[in-house]
């Protein structure tokens, strides 16, 4: 079997979501190929091939993929992936927007954010906001998987050197353009991948009030979270989202804060190790998962939350 | 321009998910179902561009049973003008939808198709951006705005970062986040004049496709359930039971 697995990244540093699906990859079993797929983006083919299980790293370094738009990348992937049995991305927006058109290009099904592999047809995934578990065995000669990161434990970023392999094939399929983006600056980790989350609900009220939050993110080394809700009345951006179609998380701890806990949500953050409750309606279903419960009101639990944690920490 | 729509019936999102004892899949018998709400935001995004002028003619197209015409009937009487109905009783995944929907668009020949981003019972995320690869169309996936501009369709995106905004060439695919609108609700007159209108049936055969599914479900399970835990009295035992008992933080 022989595995490509396509690098996330933003033509700088290699995302940590790369290296949890190398470790589907590796589960599934086999030669794996990384491509790297963006403009000026030697950097992350340097990191690539450090990464443990690496055999090969695919660089392809042109413009049509500086903004990874989807009919240029399925276009590439489609014609790379023709020689591997399996081709694997995260389940992040980049591969949920461009994997579905390789499968489609392929003439094969695609699975979408697999958390387990049981052999190298047949894969575990959730249906349902998570509230249905399916095993799904896939009879196409390609595999086209996308990888939920938070369910596979990344391999080691420096632990190989594989060859780099500059690819002179460019696909510019010509149909779109990127005009601009606006990305949320913040010096906080990750949402997806840090070891410590704080999600505020419609409970926050207004969006000055998730500086409260912040305040203890950064005692924590968190990262800021919230429910749709929160995202949906305009308090916060949409990448802070955490559900079912929104970012998912499964950090070591995670702070819900005024959020009521509708399984949407819940299917965001329900394989966090530690989930802490705080909310002033006892009957809220957050609780029902939540390993500690505080019925509070937040507007006085939070700032005895960051005065206790300067006790300690 | 024409716009085509498609919109999915599913288990309504309020309803609790129960799997079935044998383990062969979710039970949906005397389950509540609904449009699923993603393809609410679809179909309320073509009735505005209807609204603003841009859009001429709205067709809405479901794939499913006999009974996905309620869904059908219900973006009627939103606002789309006509329907059509791929009946089929069987499982139809996502590669083969798309399918589908690409002959139906060969047919109709719309300038915008617009999907819900994802359905929320099997959550594949997948429909729109095959039928886009299928047909050579651009795609503007996970939608928070729509602008068509001529020959153009911008659309901006909501990504992992933030927001992207990508321009498209005519005709595309659009497929909608939740904070692209919000969808509004039939009135009683809208539902009566709704039956009235038009409604085609096919069926996959008359659309020459194979609907044989490429993956075959082994079982379907309930998650591991996650035990409820303590309640703590105040903010210093939380913060004694993070850092001694759970070692946390």
């Amino acid at each position: 079997m022989s595995i490509l697995v396509f690098a996330e990244h933003d033509n700088s540093s290699l995302k940590q979501a790369t290296l949890s699906v190398l470790a589907a990859a590796k589960e599934i079993g086999g030669d794996i190929d990384v491509l790297v797929a963006g403009e000026n983006c030697g950097a992350v083919a340097e990191q690539a091939a450090k990464a443990d299980g690496v055999n090969k790293v695919l660089v392809a370094d042109n413009a049509a993929y500086g903004h990874f738009l989807g009919e240029n990348l399925g276009e590439l992937v489609a014609e790379l992936g023709k020689n591997y049995s399996h081709i694997l991305a995260a389940a992040g927006t980049t591969g949920k927007d461009f994997m579905p058109r390789v499968a489609a290009l392929l003439d094969v099904a695609q699975i979408s954010d697999i958390m387990g592999v049981v052999d190298a047809d047949t894969f575990v995934r959730p249906i349902y906001a998570g509230n249905a578990i399916a095993t799904v065995k896939s009879k196409d000669s390609t595999k086209v998987i996308t990888v939920r990161p938070t369910a596979f434990d990344p391999v080691a970023a420096e632990a190989g050197s594989a060859s780099v392999e500059n690819l002179d094939v460019v696909k510019d399929a010509g149909l779109s353009s990127f005009v601009k983006e606006e990305l949320a600056q913040s010096d906080r980790p990750d949402l997806a991948s840090a070891s410590i989350v704080i999600s505020g609900g419609r409970g926050m009220q207004n969006g000055e009030n998730f500086k409260m939050l912040e305040q203890v993110a950064d005692l924590l080394g968190a990262a800021v979270g919230a429910s749709r809700a929160a995202v949906d009345a305009g308090f916060v951006p949409n990448d802070m989202q955490v559900g079912q179609t929104g970012k998912i998380v499964a950090p070591q701890l995670y702070i819900a804060v005024g959020i009521s806990g509708a399984i949407q949500h819940l299917a965001g953050m329900g394989d966090s190790k530690v989930i802490v409750a705080i909310n002033k309606d006892e009957e809220a279903p957050i609780f029902q998962v939540a390993d500690y419960g505080l019925v509070a009101d937040l507007f006085e639990a939070i700032p005895q939350l960051e005065e206790e944690l300067k006790k300690v920490l | 321009m024409k716009v085509l729509v498609a919109v999915k019936r599913v288990i309504d999102y309020n309803v609790k998910v129960r799997v079935k004892p044998d383990n062969s899949g979710v039970d949906l018998a005397n389950v509540k179902m609904a449009m699923n709400p993603f393809c609410e935001i679809a179909v309320e995004e073509a009735v505005r561009l209807k609204e603003k002028g841009v859009a001429s003619e709205i067709v809405v197209v479901s794939i499913g049973p006999k009974a996905a015409q309620e869904q059908i009937r219900t973006a009627l009487a939103l606002g789309a003008d006509r329907g059509i109905h791929v009946e089929t009783d069987q499982e139809v995944q996502s590669l083969e939808a798309a399918k589908l929907l690409k002959a139906v668009v060969e047919k109709e020949e719309p300038k915008l198709v617009i999907l819900g981003k994802q359905s929320i019972d099997s959550d594949n995320n997948q429909t729109g951006q095959m039928l886009a690869a299928l047909t050579g169309m651009p795609q503007g996936t996970f939608a928070s705005e729509v602008v068509v501009e001529g020959e153009k369709v911008n659309v901006t995106r909501e990504v992992d970062g933030g927001l992207m905004t990508v321009s498209l060439n005519l005709p595309a695919v659009v497929t909608t986040d939740l904070r692209l609108n919000e969808p509004r609700y039939a009135s009683l007159p809208n539902i009566m004049k709704a039956k009235k209108k038009p409604l085609d049936a096919t069926s996959p055969a008359d659309l020459g496709v194979d609907i044989s599914p490429r993956l075959e479900t082994v079982k379907v399970e309930a998650p591991a359930a996650r035990k409820a835990g303590i309640k703590v009295e105040d903010v210093a035992q939380l913060v004694d039971k993070l850092k001694n008992e759970a070692k946390v933080i």
